[in-house]
């Protein structure tokens, strides 16, 4: 059977990164086609340049749909022969009610005049073909990301898709409501829709996908057919190296306590009764990496952010204990000071200025460490962050460019450049390797012990069970803002984290 | 991700290179001299007067001083995210206030000025209070701030003008500094301070080169540090000459240059500066990097409104008189004159350089068409342009 899609040589690249390295994908009419990789194996790149995100123009590699040369100027040149992309972040206008957003773009018109009527008819013929019982006079907002979702694919289905791409579907669902998305994945595709499904999931691809394509560092590693797939063969593809060797090899040396969190309670910043952290109570003590498990919206960030100088919530209760005294951090100035030091999980948003360099980022927690009486020496600010850039190997041609250039692994090593140019005692991580790829993960998983060695208590929050029982020495497991329990390095394990988030 | 490309063009010309990178910082200088060759030339051909004739410099920066004192202001303020749109009528308003202390009540000038300064100061902290703390938007505050000390001057001013000021007053705009030197023409003192001003540039640029390569840190090319040094200080000696073989050193300019210094060492130099930079570029990041955000949104209000402060008395004293119709429209002079120097309206980014030679390239414009005669109608269109051209300029450079 001819393919639907053949993508050949495909390549992409940014500055000084290249994200796509002559990737090959072939689609066959009718199936579902899963992609597989890493954080950064160039998935969504792939996607975009399929999708026209990146024109025609704009990568090497020709993609061939339908038999014939696609060239994509734009989104709605692709959308226009049925090629339909439904990205990570859902494209909805939360005030715009269920119908409006269906034909946002593409609205039900004459002259300019939309027929209301018949739009409103043809969205609720869609909405029950995904299933969805609500009116299409619902607002978006009023729903939940399982059913924002769907109207997603109802508006896929109002633009007559025939292949309909899907970025990561469920990484925001539940439970029953991926396994909802994935029975009309298999009803669209009884209907003749070809799908290509991202995913981690590895039990989702092999429930709904007939092939699947794995990529790695940007380039094809393998395409298997539906007998040949298996959880470890998939691992061994998207990683390069066995699951024994992800995790730097570390002899904890473990010393006193260095942090103590005694009874922390905080409130929600403006609800004003909801109580999101409930008598949290722990500690990390020299060369030691404790972790903080949970489920998305356990509390977790939320919890460092408080202690980091009250950056988040209010009426916040309870001490800080840095070295046996009672530590003021009530501000982030203030936390600072007392040695505590707070990566994001939002490197983007809260990390980092994208628009400026290397060296200013990295001197920004920790100005008063290259300034005399206020005065900044822009000569020592570059040679810190030389100095950095050679320790954590950032890969850069200079520390002059600006971060926004950098690929997510460097700009992680910034911001951890950043935070112990501060020299803390304690770093609270919290998520430190999200959208990182493999290559770049393994590296900073080695700073994290050598920052353990050099005598630092490392706070490590992560939502990837397998990189907390990797590299911690002790993992606490929290839940709806408490702390659930307490698991030594021996003791821990996949199950027993989930049953003690479970149990609660 | 991993792979990193090589940057292939390892190019055998660093100069022409770097004159690439920085095209925007050059490509605005001489945007400046090309217009100001325009002028010499077009001037010359068309009525036969000399553009760069010593009163014509000197009435060049008399009536821009206003606009760039200003701008180094709102400079901050738009790095830091914001915008000030009230600075127009707090200049009147000062105006108004320093003509009742001086011409009404007969207030000595070194009373006068520090008053009027820390009124500036409080009007900037008025406003500046609602944005940094409250959170409501700049530019929401500051319109209401234009309309109410708009309206507080006509109050004051009882829609009357008032003047003339004492000599002490107007000597502020339209008084020169002395000849020390007893010399009478040329004026030594002018020609001194211009040729110390360049010893001292050229000075500076040499000894933070020097400690950038003891640090080892890539450079301007030497070339270039040289070429653009020589051009410079010609160009301050070709100034200084014909200021001083005119009337000698403005008052206006020295304060000028002493607080264009000020503040580029302040925003390029300090701790503070340099955390305005990061507030405008990202405030969230800012803040949990330790930055009191509040405090120094705040403290860039309350800076703004003390230039505004000094403004106002500028403008009064070369006008001699205090009018309700004082500073109109100044905020956009003083706003577009920081976009064409190359300020960025999200923040986080932009220079005093930047800022100087933009307000000058309006200013040159603004004096250039006057003296060919042409409308205001005209001018105005062509203003706006050059301020759209400007920005297109930028936002393109930056897609490349």
């Amino acid at each position: 059977m001819a393919a639907l899609l053949e993508m050949r040589g495909i390549s992409k690249v940014f500055p000084g990164v290249r994200a796509l390295d002559h990737v090959n994908l072939s689609v066959e009419p009718g199936e579902i086609h899963a992609i597989c990789g890493e954080n950064g194996a160039g998935k969504s790149t792939l996607m975009k340049v399929l999708s026209g995100v990146y024109p025609h123009g704009t990568y090497e590699g020709e993609i061939l749909y339908d038999g014939a040369p696609l060239a994509n100027r734009s989104i709605s040149d692709s959308e226009s022969k049925g090629i339909i992309i439904i990205h990570q972040e859902l494209a909805l206008v939360p005030l715009l009610s269920i119908a409006e957003n269906v034909f946002l773009g593409n609205e039900v018109a004459r002259n300019g005049v939309i027929n209301w009527q018949e739009a409103f008819q043809r969205t609720e013929e869609l909405l029950k073909k995904v299933g969805l019982s609500e009116p299409p006079s619902t607002k978006v907002e009023k729903l939940g990301v399982g059913k924002q979702q769907l109207v997603e694919i109802a508006k896929a289905l109002s633009k007559n898709v025939r292949l309909l791409i899907l970025d990561e579907p469920t990484a925001a669902l539940q439970e029953n409501d991926s396994q909802k998305l994935l029975d009309l994945m298999l009803e669209l595709k009884a209907q003749g829709i070809t799908s290509i499904l991202i995913s981690h999931k590895l039990n989702e691809i092999s429930r709904v996908a007939d092939r699947i394509t794995i990529l790695r560092d940007g380039s094809t590693v393998s395409t298997l057919s539906r007998e040949e797939i298996s959880e470890e063969r998939i691992i061994r593809d998207m990683v390069g190296r066995d699951m024994a060797h992800r995790y730097p090899e570390r002899e904890p040396k473990i010393g006193d306590v260095l942090m103590e969190v005694k009874n922390w309670n905080v409130w929600h910043p403006e609800q004003q009764h909801r109580q999101m952290i409930r008598d949290v109570n722990f500690h990390v003590r020299k060369g030691e990496i404790v972790g903080i498990a949970g489920l998305m919206g356990a509390g977790r960030t939320e919890l460092a952010m408080s202690i980091f100088g009250g950056s988040y919530g209010r009426n916040i209760s309870g001490e800080v204990i840095v070295n046996g005294s009672r530590a003021d951090t009530s501000t982030v100035a203030r936390a600072i000071d007392a040695g505590i030091a707070y990566v994001t999980e939002d490197r983007k948003g809260l990390g980092l200025v994208l628009e400026e360099p290397i060296l200013r980022n990295i001197s920004l927690a920790n100005l008063a460490g290259i300034a005399l009486r206020g005065v900044l020496n822009t000569a020592q600010e570059a040679s810190v962050a030389e100095g950095y850039r050679k320790a954590m190997a950032i890969r850069t041609p200079s520390v002059h460019q600006k971060v926004v250039n950098l690929s997510g692994g460097n700009q992680q090593k910034v911001v951890l450049s950043k935070w112990l140019f501060t020299d803390p005692q304690v770093l609270i991580l919290d998520e430190p390797t999200r959208g990182i790829d493999v290559g770049a993960k393994f590296e900073i998983y080695g700073l994290m012990n050598r920052m353990a060695e050099e005598g630092r208590g490392v706070v490590m929050i992560s939502s990837e069970m397998p990189e907390l029982l990797g590299m911690c020495d002790r993992i606490y497991v929290m839940n709806e803002g408490a702390f659930v329990g307490e698991l030594a390095r021996e003791d821990a394990s996949q199950e027993r984290i989930m049953s003690l988030i479970v149990s609660k | 991700m991993a792979v990193v490309v090589k940057n292939e063009n390892e190019s055998a010309k660093p100069g022409l290179d770097y004159l690439k990178e920085n095209f925007r910082e050059y490509g605005m200088l001489m945007a400046l001299i090309a217009i100001v060759v325009f002028f010499l030339v077009i001037v010359r051909a068309l009525l036969g007067v000399d553009f760069l004739s010593a009163q014509n410099i000197t009435n060049l920066f008399l009536q821009n001083s206003y606009v760039i004192i200003m701008a180094l202001g709102m400079l901050l303020v738009i790095v830091a995210g914001h915008i000030d749109l009230s600075v127009g009528s707090v200049a009147a308003f000062v105006g108004a206030i320093s003509a009742v202390m001086s011409v009404n009540l007969g207030l000595p000038v070194y009373v006068v000025v520090p008053l009027c300064l820390a009124c500036g100061g409080l009007i900037g902290a008025a406003q500046g209070y609602w944005i940094a703390y409250w959170r409501i938007p700049s530019f929401i505050v500051t319109l209401a701030g234009m309309l109410v000390f708009r309206g507080l001057t006509l109050w004051l001013l009882g829609g009357q003008n008032i003047g003339p000021f004492s000599k002490g007053f107007q000597s502020l705009s339209t008084g020169f500094i002395p000849d020390l030197l007893m010399v009478e023409r040329p004026n030594m003192t002018a020609l001194l301070v211009v040729i110390v001003a360049s010893a001292l540039m050229v000075w500076f640029g040499i000894r933070s080169r020097n400690r950038d390569a003891a640090y080892g840190i890539q450079q301007e090319p030497t070339g270039i540090f040289y070429i653009r040094n020589a051009v410079m200080a010609a160009a301050l000696i070709f100034v200084g000459w014909k200021l001083a073989s005119f009337r000698g050193l403005p008052n206006v300019l020295i304060v000028m240059t002493v607080l264009t210094v000020l503040y580029a060492f302040f925003t390029e130099q300090t701790t503070a500066g340099r955390r305005i930079y990061a507030i405008g570029g990202n405030l969230k990041a800012a803040k949990l990097s330790g930055i009191n955000t509040e405090k120094l949104v705040f403290l860039t209000f309350v800076n703004m409104g003390v230039l505004a402060a000094l403004a106002g008395m500028i403008v009064t004293a070369r006008l001699n008189s205090a009018t309700p119709k004082a500073g109109v429209g100044f905020e956009l002079d003083v706003i577009a004159a920081v976009f064409i120097g190359g300020a960025s309206m999200s923040g986080g980014v932009g220079k005093i350089v930047g800022v100087v030679i933009g307000a000058f390239i309006m200013g040159v414009m603004n004096n250039g068409m006057s003296i060919l005669g042409i409308g205001i109608d005209y001018q105005q269109v062509i203003k706006g342009l050059v301020l759209l051209a400007a920005v297109i300029f930028d936002v393109y450079n930056k897609s490349k």
